[in-house]
């Protein structure tokens, strides 16, 4: 694959200070990944790329890497993200029916993003929020005891807001 | 840093304290309830009614009750309040002096918190978790300083004579652990801390994490000192933002105040600690696998032997232990192995936390003896369930542990039992089921989560949970034949007995344990056979495991 020279951005040189501060280290990989979606919002082929020669990292161990865990992201994510647990505590408190509830109300699957590129939706394997189960983490945010009445609503304004 | 800088922090931290304080929790799962805004209105209100040289309002690690969050005490007097919002602030002020606090009052006297005896989760709800002065003077980093005064293999004859286990799961006897290690001729060694907690359904480590930071590093430098380490890692899941940010200011404050570093103690032991934080994987809660995310690799597990305790990070000898784990060692440390060694069962010592949720009234984390009775964590401290229906079952260590029905409810907990019972003691989950709950949906989504999460580096568990998952859902979608539940109990075993690592060793234990319990349920998912079929001699049948 060619190697794209992308813009030399903002956060290209924060992305750069990391990855001095870590002293190029290879064991750093999942670090300097994390800092990269962290600014980019997710890890393209470029990135992958300025990421695999900063470390002197064959790019098949990048992305191997980044492929295993599911916490990167090599597609964009939505303006807005829904995170429903489905850790066990949520799933006997009925999370289930909140993914089904989102899934029908913007018409996506778990792990997709709007076609509008509004929300993604992705379901997570237990936040430790099990005490206020079921849980979702909107944008972010963590919210505890939510029904899918309320979800919806949410979301509602996510797409219909500005 | 020396002993005399330690005792003048604790003093003149127990000198500044003011005569009240409102505690409120600011734990990741209070957060979500808005307990920020809670302890900001409160500290607003306290100075509003100039009360600011006899109150203070902190922000303090979680209670416990989580159901009820967020959750505010005030101290001396005891009084506790749930499901407080910024506007009851005002009231929880002036019910200090005697006025009615107009929020929910939460009976502090109820078995949720009597029945538990806190050793690790000791200053949770009572100090704030971000300040090392708090931990300092709750007798805090004197285990450090008395285990410097002594020789290692005393440390580690101490944490073999106190019987502790290790708390991730498996129960390895820890100071054997330490023995090991220690052993290993001298050279570079390394201390791993394993904070990937990732059993669904289980956050006592995530509590662990943000509510004693400095307990969990002081475990781990007493255990660096035992082994001849001087550098540290520990692994935290990335979904556990607040734990990381706690560990990172823990560390901070240690190493400036000398407590991590160079010259502990004015002695020559040194320790440094970095975190490392996970992607979301949670094979990388089995050791070699951590090691290897540790070292910036896919989170691929290993064959065992060598062990890490031989040959562990960068090949060097590696002590890994679970975050629960290193958060007892202070305390064992301080008040000598016996007293740790009286707690508990013949063979399983001291307490344990378990994150008790799911159906029932109290849902949150609770301390209690090994020893204690299931029924006894459920119907006491849990309150039963929130509606009042029976308890049908409860399932411990997530997706490698099992369901225990209510008949065996009785069944003491230590590591023993459990698996006598077709279950394990795991990390510490425990989940309540009612009558809503059909047993081989749980199964379905137990293996549907480890599936999900096998890394597929071995055939068994990479072919074998999607094949289960699917023969599964063949049955609980009323598919299924007899022939197919056969098929699934025969993979089950050649599962368990084939894979490479716990993960896919232990994944069909939540089918085999609530085929044992629940035969029925399965049963009456079947439909008749459409044609005759062979039989098959080498599944194992359904009137064995009944």
């Amino acid at each position: 694959m060619p190697v794209t020279a992308a813009p030399v951005d903002k956060r290209l040189k924060i992305l750069d200070a990391v990855i001095r501060r870590q002293h190029s280290r290879p064991d750093a990989l999942i670090a300097v990944l994390h800092k990269a979606q962290e600014l980019y919002g997710f890890l393209d082929a470029p990135v992958l790329w300025h990421v695999a020669r900063a470390l002197r990292l064959p790019p098949s161990r990048v992305y191997g890497t980044a492929t295993f865990y599911h916490l990167f992201s090599l597609k964009p994510l939505g303006e807005h993200t829904c995170v429903v647990c489905l850790g066990t505590a949520c799933f006997v408190k009925g999370a289930q029916t909140l993914v089904d509830a989102v899934a029908e109300l913007v018409a996506i699957r778990p792990g997709q993003t709007t076609a509008d590129g509004k929300v993604s939706l992705t379901v997570a394997r237990c936040i430790g929020a099990c005490g206020i189960a079921p849980a979702v983490v909107l944008d972010g945010t963590t919210h505890g005891h939510v029904s899918a009445g309320q979800l919806t609503a949410r979301l509602e304004e996510w797409t219909h807001g500005s | 840093m020396d002993h005399d800088d330690l005792q003048r922090i604790a003093e003149g931290e127990r000198a500044a304290a003011k005569s009240a304080e409102i505690r409120c929790c600011t734990s990741s799962g209070c957060r979500a309830s808005g307990s920020k805004e809670v302890l900001s209105r409160l500290k607003a209100a306290v100075e509003a009614n100039g009360l600011g040289d006899r109150v203070a309002a902190v922000g303090v690690g979680c209670p416990g009750l989580c159901s009820a969050g967020p959750v505010v005490q005030t101290h001396p007097d005891g009084a506790a309040f749930g499901k407080v919002t910024a506007d009851h602030a005002d009231g929880i002020v002036s019910a200090l002096s005697g006025g009615s606090a107009g929020a929910v009052r939460i009976d502090p006297h109820q078995p949720f918190f009597t029945k538990q005896l806190r050793i690790v989760r000791a200053t949770a709800g009572q100090i704030d978790p971000e300040r090392i002065e708090a931990y300092i003077a709750a007798g805090g980093y004197e285990g450090l300083y008395r285990v410097l005064q002594r020789r290692p293999d005393e440390i580690v004859a101490d944490v073999t004579a106190s019987g502790l286990r290790g708390r991730g799961g498996a129960g390895y006897p820890t100071g054997l652990k330490w023995a090991t290690v220690a052993k290993m001729p001298p050279g570079q060694k390394y201390v791993i801390c394993n904070g990937d907690e990732g059993d669904p359904g289980a956050f006592m480590d995530r509590s662990v994490m943000e509510d004693a930071p400095h307990q969990v590093l002081e475990g781990m430098a007493i255990a660096a000192y035992a082994i001849g380490a001087n550098q540290g890692y520990i692994y935290v899941r990335a979904e556990y933002p607040l734990a990381i940010e706690r560990l990172q200011t823990a560390i901070t404050q240690a190493r400036k105040a000398g407590l991590l570093g160079r010259g502990v103690f004015q002695t020559p032991f040194e320790f440094e600690v970095e975190i490392r934080i996970g992607a979301g994987a949670f094979v990388c809660g089995e050791e070699t696998a951590l090691i290897a995310s540790v070292q910036g690799l896919r989170g691929t597990p290993r064959p065992r032997p060598p062990y890490p305790a031989e040959s562990g990070l960068w090949d060097r000898p590696t002590l890994i232990n679970n975050v629960e784990t290193f958060a007892t060692i202070p305390a064992i440390l301080r008040n000598g192995p016996a007293w740790f060694a009286a707690i508990g069962t013949a063979t399983s010592k001291g307490t344990k936390i378990f994150s008790l949720t799911g159906k029932v009234k109290n849902a949150g984390l609770v301390e209690v003896p090994m020893g204690t009775t299931l029924r006894e964590v459920v119907e006491q401290l849990g309150g039963g369930t929130a509606d009042g229906k029976a308890v049908k079952a409860v399932q411990t260590g997530g997706p490698s542990g099992g369901c225990v029905p209510a008949s065996l409810l009785d069944t003491p907990i230590d590591y023993e039992s459990l698996a006598s019972i077709g279950s394990i003691m795991g990390s510490g989950g425990m989940i309540v089921m009612d009558d809503a709950d059909r047993m081989p949906e749980v199964a379905r989504f137990f293996m549907e989560f480890c599936a999900d999460e096998s890394c597929g580096k071995c055939v068994p568990c990479r072919v074998g949970t999607v094949q289960l998952h699917g023969l599964l859902t063949k049955l609980v979608e009323k598919r299924a034949t007899r022939h197919d539940l056969d098929t699934l109990i025969e993979l089950c075993h050649l599962v368990r007995d084939t894979s490479l690592c716990g993960l896919g060793q232990s994944a069909p234990n939540p089918v085999l344990s609530t085929l044992r319990y629940f035969a029925g349920e399965y049963e009456a998912l079947l439909q008749p056979e459409e044609f005759a079929r062979p039989t098959r001699r080498s599944a194992v049948p359904l009137t064995v495991i009944s």
